[in-house]
This record gives structure tokens, C-alpha cells and sequence, in this order.
């Protein structure tokens, strides 16, 4: 049957099992829309902004890990989902953009709404095509999905121009794929998987760092299962926030820059790392010279270009394969290898562990009189709500550090944040994406005044299509984390940190026909939290918290994980505070 | 650290997709991660749906595993090789407009013979000469050119081979 580029376009995503797409029209799309609007097997969410459509299609794909899609026209349309393409790149999220393109005989002569948008998207995308040819249209399709949902997931981006989508030919979807430089499988290590278990089974003071590849290879099990097997501890990285459960005592929580105190010095103290699904970012290693001196490490990882990336930071045992495969194989081969010794071996380790918790948990104080502390209000958010289980997303900053420390998720899919390019805007509309995935669940967004006024204008589409996340802003009238670096680094200087014009949180959420709450003191904070629970459809809470409150421990840029602050150093703090120094070497300086 | 940290020259050779965009990829990883590139040259090969790729870069041994693993990354690169690693064949070719007096231009010829370059071009003023070979003779060639006045040089950048004859991987 002869079908159009557009009809094409829909038959293959129904073959994808795509139910929901993300998108804007515009010129050069309208055939696309106009065939999606005369069916009901995928519904359209139409969005306020492009980059609404690419954060959407990124917490769809986070919370579900199925492929988010997106689309979106030629020009602008593009251009304005560039930051969700590369956010999803630096966080391997498999989501599929298409834009529209001018017609084929145009490109190339600055048409109207016309941009390279292969050219502008090569650097930030897994892979991304330009259909040239109706023909080619549902075998590329085909393409785009495979390669951003296997391997290490990644964003894949189809230009489709207008001509192509209007073009008659007869629908053929593949059954195979051929893309011959493509070979995202590997065979697992079984040499290096067999030292890597010799090495564990030897360990005195192992460690476990687990990242987002544990995510997105399903490998929650495994890693619970080696944990429990070896009573290994685990630190996780922001991406890897809810593949161990949060609440398990083999956990620390997460490490590196504003990590718990027990997460980093036990990396930094342990002999053994075993790194999975984790790429050794800069925000977890500190300074890399200094990084884990007296350990040998292990590194688990589906992408080669992550194992031995960073220079100063040496792999003994690399396992290239999918984490949940080599996992699989490891904990076979430590069942046989392990002697029940490894208990008394590691008692030691566990008992300065134990000691690490007990002097530096983590903590805030609150009393009746004072402002809200922002750690207050995540944690009683958390207390309130994890019954539910809930998915939470965040934006980027202090809150989204406290939000990584005070929610303990017991399980994967559950977190969505931006980590690697660190997207504000990013929170609300992948709150939004992984809403509409699943409508019943409890979706909360927690964000920033700074944040959420970058893609505030997609409370339009919640409100339109009863996306009821639940939003917290936690409001300091400030760009928090940079005022708190200007407070640390900068002498106090707030070069444009602060937010001297804010709008009226309520106000806004009822003027796009959500529900506004706010609390302003710490007695408001359970009630609104719960009036929004009990409320249906989106609602906004603006939390107006103490404007000075810092986030820690945090190891300032350049410092070795050992080499964390505790707390405001003196000349924040009007009282006798000194500054806690956390090395245990007399000869290390703090780098502030 | 130690011989780890050394830079060396590598050639890799690269089969790729015959497809506009594959060089702008390549191109493309190399600036944006900082990599180097010393020449770099592409064209069709016997099987009209490939070309091969010859770059020529410099980096420590982590950067070079770094370029390798990196272009094997590219969905459109079907093998790469560092030639560097066993032996192989490497040619350039130079095209060099050499300024000449009445006195010189005995001079510039019997240069030419020794690097077997040929002249391809003559004017009363200057001779054209087009010279292959490595990229050292090349190198050399200029060298003694350069006191008698070169006017231009074109280089066509390094192409290469491995001695061992090419087998094709089948495809998993």
C-alpha cells in the first residue's frame, strides 16, 4: 500500500511502541501534524516551548526506559532543542527527535526557518539523519530507535524535510537492521571478570561506586545481589541515585562534590573500587591525581571511550560489556570463589565506616523561630511521600544537591535530574514526561526560583493535558549554588546571583489555572505539602526558605574527596564556627 | 608516566560509509575533544559504498586509545587501524613552484633528479615540480628547495598501508 512520508512516519513509531509524542508544529511539519491529528493510536502533547517537547521526551525515557520522542519544526524549532539533545547525550537518554527540514531543493539557499540541523546537532547526538528520500524514510526510522536504545542509550535526532513527508511510496518496514559499523554488543571478558572476582574476594577495603549505566542496563538486582553477596558498601553517583536501595544499610548515599561525608572518605580510603556503569566525572573524583590513592580499581562499562578516559586516573581491571551481563557473570564467579573469610578480612573497614557515619551524618537544624531551612523542607517532602514511591525530578543547584541527599530512593527509574550538562529547566517538563507515562504515579518536581523560570511556561501544557506533578520550589530569591560559591570563593561578591524581581509563585500557578500554595514558615511546611498531596492536577508550592543556607559537605573545586567543608568556615558564620577539616593528612591544604 | 606520556606521531587509517556528512563527523570529533590533526585525506575505494580515511595525529599513548576508540564510535566508521602499529607504507605527494634565475636553475633541476621529482611545469622565471614520497623525503625536498625560493607548495597529505594484505572482517 502506497503510503505518504507523514502516514509513514506514524506506522513506524506504532511499530516502535511509541504511545506519546512531545512537540510544537510549525511550516514544514504541518503535513506530520495533520496525519497525527486524524488518528488516536498516539497521542500529541502539544508543548508551550521546544525545549518543554525535549526534557518531556528525556523524563518519559528516564522514568520508563523506553525511547522518549520528540517533534518539532524546522529552524527555531530546532535550535530550541539543541540543550535537551545535549543533556540527553551527557546522560545517555535514549529519546528521538525529529525535526522538520526545508523541502530538499532548498537546503542549502537560507530558506525561510531553514538551519544545518545535522550539522548544528553532530557534536551533541548519539547519531542523527537526514531522510533525503520517502524511501529511506521508514528504514531510518527503524535505525534511529535501535541505535539510541542500545549500547550506551543516547539521543538520535531525524531530519525529515517537508517534501519527504508530503512523497508517496510503498510502506515496507524492515525487518532487519544493517548498520555495518554498529556493533553495540560485546562478548563478556570472562579473563578479566575472573580477576576482577579475585580481586574482590582479596579486598580489605572494597567499595562499590555505582553510576546511571546501572539504570539503564536494568541492573538493580545485580548490583543489590553483589552488594549483599561481598557486604560491600555502596556509594552511588547522581546518576545512579535509586539503583541500590537508599534506605539499605550497605548504603552511604551519594558521593563527590556535595556527597555524604562517609561516601567519599570511604572512596578515598578504600583499596578496591569497583566502578559500575559510573565515567569517573569531575564532579565525583575531585581532583584526579589525588583520587582513590590505595586502590586498585575495577570499571564496568558498555562504552570503551569511558574506560581510561581520565588521564591521572589508572583501570587495573577494565570489564567492557553490559553491566547487568558482567554483574550476572561476577556474582557466579565470586559464589564459587568466595571462602567466607571476607567478613572478619573487612570488620575493620566496616567499624571505621560505621565511625565515619556516626561522627559526620548528614544534618540541619530547624526551630520553630527561624526561617525554613531548604533541607528541611526536602526532608519532610521526602518523609511525607515515600510511602508512595514516589519519581522525583529536580533542577539544577542547591536543591537538587539536597534533594540527592535527603531522598533515599530505594528504587532505579525514580530520579530524574540533570547531571552531566546540568540543565536548569530541565526538572519540571521531565517531571511532566514521566507524569504522562505513568498518570497514577506520584510525580514530584523539586526546582529552584532560578530554575523553574526556565521553562515555567509549560505549567500551560500540565494544566491542558492533567499532568498533576506536584511542583516545590524551594525560593531563596537567589541563583543559590552560585551565590554559595561567590560566598566561598568570591569574597561574598554576588555578581548577578541575586533574583531581585521575582514573580508571585501563586499568583503565576493560578493565572495558567494551576493550584498555588505557599509556606513561609516551618509550621506551613507539612500542611501545604499535604494539601498539595490531596490536590488533583498540577500544584505549585513556593517554599520560601532562609536566603544564606549553603549546601554541604562540599569539596571545593580542585580538592581531593578527603578534603570535604562541613560547614559554613567562619567568616560566613557569625558565631565561633571554625572550619572543619576533614583530612586526615596534617600536610594537605584545602584548595578554596 | 614515563613512555606513556610521549607523543608520537600515528597514521590511522579509516574505512568509512561513502555518505556526505562521514567527514564532517570525523572532522568534527576531533575538534571539539582537542585532538590533532596533521593531515588528513579521503577518497572512493574499489567498493563504491566505502572511502578510506588516512589521518595523520599526534598524541601520548592515552590520547591516541582515546582518538581510536572515539572514531570507532562513529556509527559510520566501519574499521579503524592504527597503521602505526605494524608495518606499513606511507606516500605524499607535493607539487613545488620553485623560483629560478639564469644560475639557479641548473641547481633546482639537479635536486629534482635526486629526490626523482618531475618537472610538470616551466617558465622562464620557475619551474613546477611534483615529487612523491614519504613524508621525510618530502620534508627533505623542501628543505633544500627553500634557500633557492619556493613561490608555492601543495601537499596532498599522507596516505598509507599496511604491508600485510587487507582482510575484510565479516561483519558480525
Amino acid at each position: 500500500m502506497k503510503l505518504n512520508g507523514s502516514q509513514i512516519f506514524i506506522e513506524c513509531l506504532k511499530r516502535e511502541g511509541v504511545d506519546v509524542i512531545f512537540g510544537l508544529p510549525g511550516g514544514v511539519v504541518l503535513k506530520i501534524f495533520d496525519e497525527l491529528h486524524q488518528q488516536s493510536d498516539i497521542e500529541l502533547v502539544l508543548t508551550r516551548h521546544e525545549q518543554g517537547a525535549g526534557h518531556m521526551a528525556e523524563g518519559y525515557a528516564k522514568a520508563t526506559g523506553r525511547p522518549g520522542v520528540a517533534l518539532v519544526t524546522s529552524g527555531p524549532g530546532m535550535t530550541n532543542i539543541v540543550t535537551p539533545l545535549a543533556d540527553a547525550y551527557m546522560d545517555s537518554v535514549p529519546i528521538v527527535v525529529f525535526t522538520g527540514q526545508v523541502p530538499t531543493q532548498m537546503i542549502g539557499n537560507d530558506a525561510f526557518q531553514e538551519a544545518d540541523n545535522l550539522g548544528i546537532s553532530r557534536p551533541c547526538t548519539k547519531h542523527n539523519f537526514l531522510v533525503r528520500d520517502v524511501k529511506d524514510l521508514a528504514r531510518t526510522i527503524r535505525e534511529a530507535f535501535h541505535v539510541a536504545t542500545t549500547g550506551r542509550p543516547g539521543p538520535v535526532l531525524v531530519d525529515i524535510p517537508k517534501d519527504v513527508s508530503i512523497n508517496t511510496t510503498e510502506f515496507v518496514y524492515p525487518d532487519t537492521i544493517s548498520l555495518r559499523g554498529y556493533h553495540p554488543e560485546h562478548g563478556n571478558d570472562t579473563t578479566q571478570i575472573t580477576r576482577a572476582a579475585e580481586a574482590i574476594c582479596q579486598a580489605q577495603r572494597p567499595i562499590i561506586y555505582v553510576g546511571g549505566g546501572a539504570v539503564f542496563s536494568d541492573a538493580a538486582d545485580e548490583v543489590t545481589a553483589l552488594a549483599e553477596l561481598t557486604r560491600i558498601p555502596v556509594d552511588m553517583t547522581l546518576m545512579g541515585l535509586g539503583v541500590f536501595p537508599g534506605t539499605h544499610p550497605l548504603s552511604l548515599g551519594m558521593l563527590g562534590m556535595h556527597g555524604s561525608y562517609v561516601a567519599n572518605m570511604a572512596i578515598h580510603n578504600a583499596d578496591l573500587v569497583i566502578a559500575i556503569g559510573s565515567r569517573f566525572d569531575d564532579r565525583v573524583t575531585g581532583k584526579t591525581s589525588e583520587f582513590c590513592p590505595r586502590a586498585k580499581i575495577i570499571h564496568i562499562d558498555i562504552d570503551p571511550t569511558s574506560i581510561r578516559k581520565v588521564r591521572d586516573i589508572e583501570v587495573h581491571i577494565p570489564i567492557l560489556g553490559d553491566v547487568k551481563e558482567v554483574l550476572t557473570e561476577l556474582i557466579q564467579a565470586l559464589k564459587v570463589g568466595i571462602n567466607g573469610n571476607t567478613n572478619d578480612l573487612r570488620e575493620p573497614w566496616w567499624t571505621q565506616l560505621r565511625e565515619w557515619m556516626d561522627t559526620h551524618p548528614l544534618t540541619y537544624s530547624q526551630s520553630d523561630d527561624e526561617a525554613i531551612k531548604p533541607q528541611y523542607v526536602i526532608d519532610r517532602l521526602y518523609q511525607l511521600t515515600t510511602d508512595s514511591d514516589p519519581i522525583v525530578s529536580t533542577d539544577v543547584g542547591q536543591h537538587q544537591m539536597w534533594s540527592a541527599q535527603y531522598f533515599k530512593l530505594n528504587h532505579p527509574r525514580r530520579w530524574l535530574t540533570s547531571g552531566g550538562l546540568g540543565t536548569m529547566g530541565f526538572g519540571f517538563p521531565a517531571a511532566m514526561g514521566a507524569q504522562r507515562a505513568f498518570p497514577d504515579r506520584l510525580v514530584l518536581c523539586v526546582t529552584g526560583d532560578g530554575s523553574f523560570q526556565m521553562n515555567l511556561q509549560e505549567l500551560a501544557t500540565a494544566v491542558l493535558y492533567k499532568l498533576s506533578v506536584k511542583i516545590v520550589i524551594i525560593n531563596n530569591g537567589y541563583h543559590g549554588m552560585v551565590r554559595q560559591w561567590q560566598d566561598l570563593f568570591y569574597d561574598g561578591r554576588y555578581a548577578s546571583s541575586e533574583l531581585s524581581t521575582l514573580p508571585d509563585y501563586v499568583k503565576l500557578a493560578e493565572a495558567y489555572s494551576a493550584v498555588g500554595l505557599r509556606a513561609s514558615s516551618p509550621q506551613d511546611v507539612d500542611a501545604v505539602i499535604q494539601e498539595a498531596l490531596s490536590t488533583d492536577g498540577p500544584v505549585l508550592i513556593d517554599v520560601q526558605v532562609s536566603r544564606s543556607e549553603n549546601c554541604y559537605p562540599m569539596i571545593p573545586a580542585g580538592g581531593a574527596n578527603h578534603e570535604m567543608l562541613l560547614e559554613d568556615p567562619p567568616h560566613l558564620t557569625q558565631a565561633s564556627k571554625s572550619p572543619v577539616r576533614t583530612s586526615d593528612d596534617s600536610d594537605s591544604v584545602l584548595i578554596a | 608516566m614515563g613512555v606513556e606520556n610521549v607523543e608520537r606521531e600515528h597514521i590511522i587509517s579509516m574505512r568509512v560509509e561513502n555518505r556526505s556528512g562521514v567527514l564532517a563527523r570525523v572532522a568534527g570529533l576531533f575538534s571539539g575533544r582537542g585532538y590533532n590533526i596533521e593531515s588528513l585525506t579521503v577518497a572512493p575505494t574499489l567498493d563504491a559504498t566505502l572511502s578510506v580515511m588516512t589521518i595523520v595525529t599526534k598524541g601520548d599513548e592515552r590520547i591516541i586509545e582515546q582518538i581510536l576508540k572515539q572514531l570507532n564510535k562513529l556509527i559510520e566508521a566501519i574499521e579503524v587501524v592504527d597503521l602505526t602499529e605494524s608495518a606499513f607504507i606511507e606516500r605524499d605527494i607535493a607539487i613545488v613552484k620553485v623560483q629560478t634565475t639564469l644560475e639557479t636553475r641548473a641547481e633546482v633541476l639537479r635536486i629534482a633528479e635526486i629526490f626523482r621529482a618531475r618537472v610538470i611545469d616551466s617558465t622562464n622565471t620557475m619551474y613546477t615540480l611534483e615529487v612523491t614520497g614519504t613524508g621525510g623525503k618530502i620534508e627533505a625536498m623542501i628543505f633544500q628547495l627553500h634557500t633557492l625560493g619556493i613561490l608555492e607548495l601543495v601537499r596532498a597529505g599522507r596516505i598509507a598501508v599496511a604491508r600485510e594484505p587487507y582482510e575484510k572482517k565479516t561483519a558480525e
